[in-house]
């Protein structure tokens, strides 16, 4: 034999310069990434599903956390802004000598002298109610309607629609025929048209509607539903029926973790005034509605205590899910990276490669689970929606859930990975 | 001669290994698989490293190929010191110089043959195109032009061990390295893979290959004999 006598001998592959080396390796990286993600069906379905469920069951937490918490704050704001709702009555404890069951009258002059003798009351307002009858064209209805000053709007968060206003105070000083129209009243009296600047009669007396409120959510009344309703300058209204006392009345402290030594001062004022004890729970009947918003702000503290913790959990169990997955890749991979070695990959190829798949899956999974849980909001029967709000997925929450999985999946899976590919390769090859 | 990776040097001597020692530390005892290697490899010499099993014939074959580092002594490979170069200069020089052939093939499962022999190609930085065309080539080459899209689990062990040909030739290395690569085949397909190997050094190529086969041995132009670490013979056929 002899070895002069040979064929010639192949040229060898072109070999690239050393930029188009990295820049043809970052491609081929995606596509070897592909081609292995798809291969390991399984493991890549684990991964992924390990990141969309994080995703899902965090934004849809959060989502419905949050849709929750605003719409307990809108339905009780609907009420008041931390007002105290108060209504005299008839005396169940004697005092100084008078017998029980005296009825207690509650004047203007009354609530203005509670005003001036109690610190930290910011606002205070007579209601005076009574059902009037009102004509518009050829439309009558009897309507409630309330008799309060300028203070009042503000407290029960009686917004204007645009074009409009509330009952202001020179309304009240001179006595004008202006009206407040609840919406669903304004509605059903004028349509789509606009009610403000229009006439109509109240107890045959022409009113000019000033406003209309602006639609609201309220999940609790005392004299009905404020839609429905309608609002006149306390003092017109005293002149319009002839009442002298007011029906209830709201008043609000300065400042709201005050309200309950401002409501005992207050009722130590005017039991002194009008006679009676200021422990008479009958006398003066009283709703703090600011307990309810306490107890709205510990109950959306400890849900979101409870939010925070089961997030977290899952984050640990979904990241502790995906990271196992990460290491048993490695594991099963140590092998395969051996012989990638052998046959020339650096340790660069190697990782970039773990790190990119890694990215891959997040992003997809991340991208699933963003979709399901905005899917699930999107399908939200729309008769909850009242009760419990309405859920809105954050993306931001959805993408730095997604991302924390994916970094925990990282760091899980770069160490091996890294000890791996710094193993001899005929190390690597033998696992 | 055409060799693209060319070793630029004179006398011919692609291989040169001095006073080579490997030394296992397995924790509770010493290894040492070498005991002292001096071998010259000239360019175009067809190899046979025969021995006893144990006697070091894959720890030799390991270092000659770069996949592992000897405990002391000095080599060179197509007149490149090997020695203390770093791990990515390493993955270098066995993806341009070296062709390995393993006993157990080393194919990836997941991928198809064509794929399998891109490989090197696609570390070597190889535009796809190319690394395409002469995958398809190389496995023509060795008789499995109609097996491209096959996964190597689809395959029998002498395709699979032909597949492992194309992938050691896809770089035209200066040397190739086969550890036993009849150990797990037939005898029909040992023998064909042998008439390949003869066909490739034939070629031009410097083969270097780790046999208990007396055939395959007696086809070399050099038979080096290894036992407990060290060489205890080396001859060279009469040309
Ligand atoms: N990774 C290793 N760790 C410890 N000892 C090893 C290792 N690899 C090989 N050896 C030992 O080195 C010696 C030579 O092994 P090897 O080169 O595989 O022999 P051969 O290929 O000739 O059968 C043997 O005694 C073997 O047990
Ligand atoms: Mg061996």
């Amino acid at each position: 034999m002899t070895p002069t006598k040979v064929a010639p001998r192949d040229a060898g592959p072109h070999l690239q310069g050393p930029r188009q080396t990295i820049m043809i390796t970052f491609k081929d990286v995606l596509r070897q990434l592909i081609r292995d993600l798809r291969s390991e069906k399984l493991r890549t379905f684990l991964t992924i599903f390990g990141i969309v469920w994080g995703t899902v069951a965090i934004s849809l937490m959060l989502a419905f956390g949050t849709g929750l918490h605003k719409q307990l704050v809108k339905a009780t704001a609907g009420l008041g802004d931390r007002i105290v709702i108060a209504w005299p009555g008839l005396t169940s404890i004697p005092f100084e000598g008078l017998g029980k069951g005296r009825r207690i009258r509650i004047s203007e002059e009354d609530l203005e002298a509670a005003r001036s003798q109690v610190q930290g009351m910011n606002a205070i307002s007579g209601e005076y109610t009574k059902s009037l009858r009102i004509d518009y064209a050829t439309k009558t209805l009897p309507v409630d309607v309330s008799g309060v000053n300028a203070e009042f709007g503000s407290m029960r968060n009686l917004v204007p629609a645009a074009g409009g206003r509330c009952i202001d105070p020179i309304d009240v000083t001179q006595q004008r025929r202006v009206v407040f129209l609840g919406d669903k009243l304004a509605k059903s009296v004028f349509g789509d048209a606009p009610a403000v600047g229009k006439t109509i009669l109240v107890n045959q007396s022409p009113f000019l509607i000033v406003g209309v409120l602006q639609a609201k959510a309220q999940d609790s009344s005392y004299n009905g539903r404020d839609a429905d309703m309608m609002w006149i300058p306390s003092s017109t209204f005293r002149a319009l029926t002839g009442a002298k006392y007011v029906d209830n009345f709201v008043f609000q402290a300065t400042v709201p973790g005050q309200t309950k030594r401002v409501l005992e001062e207050l009722r130590t004022a005017l039991g002194k005034r009008l006679r009676f004890d200021s422990k008479d729970k009958e006398a003066l009947g009283t709703w703090n509605t600011t307990e309810q918003f306490d107890f709205f702000d510990v109950f959306m503290l400890s849900f979101n205590a409870f939010l925070g913790v089961v997030g977290l959990l899952t984050l640990i169990v979904g990241g502790i899910g995906v990271s196992n997955i990460m290491n048993v890749v490695v594991e099963e991979r140590t092998r395969e990276i051996g012989i990638k070695m052998a046959l020339g990959a650096k340790q660069g190829w190697i990782l970039s490669q773990f790190l990119l798949e890694t990215m891959l899956v997040t992003l997809f999974g991340g991208a699933i689970g963003f979709a399901i849980s905005i899917g699930v909001c999107a399908v939200f029967p729309e008769q909850l929606v009242e009760y419990v709000g309405k859920p809105v997925v954050s993306p931001v929450v959805a993408t730095l859930t997604a991302i924390a999985l994916g970094i925990v999946g990282l760091i899980a899976g770069y160490f091996p990975a890294r000890d791996a590919a710094k193993l001899d390769p005929v190390v690597a090859m033998k696992v | 001669m055409a060799n693209g990776n060319g070793n630029g040097n004179g006398n011919g001597a692609i291989i040169r290994m001095s006073g080579i020692r490997k030394v296992y530390d397995t924790g509770k005892i010493m290894v040492e698989a070498l005991t002292g290697i001096d071998l010259e490899i000239e360019k175009g010499q067809m190899v046979a490293i025969v021995g006893p099993s144990g006697s070091g014939k894959s720890t030799l074959m390991n270092l000659l190929g770069c996949l592992d580092t000897p405990t002391s002594g000095d080599y060179a490979l197509g007149g490149q010191n090997v020695s203390g170069v770093s791990r990515d200069q390493l993955a270098e020089i066995r993806n341009r110089r070296v062709g390995f052939i393993f006993q157990n093939f080393n194919l990836l499962p997941h991928i198809s043959a064509l794929e399998n022999v891109e490989m090197p190609m696609l570390f070597g930085g190889v535009p796809v195109r190319e690394r395409h065309q002469r995958a398809g080539e190389l496995l023509a080459r060795v008789g499995l032009g109609d097996r491209l899209d096959h996964k190597p689990t689809e395959l029998s062990g002498g395709q699979m061990q032909r597949v492992a040909i194309a992938r050691a030739l896809a770089m035209n290395p200066d040397i190739v390295l086969a550890d036993e690569p009849t150990g797990n085949l037939d005898s029909t397909a040992g023998s064909d893979i042998m008439s390949l190997f003869t066909e490739l050094w034939q070629q031009g190529r410097t083969m270097i290959i780790i046999t208990h086969d007396p055939a395959l041995a007696r086809r070399a132009s050099r038979v080096v004999e290894i036992r407990d670490g060290r060489i205890v013979h080396d001859q060279v056929a009469a040309a």
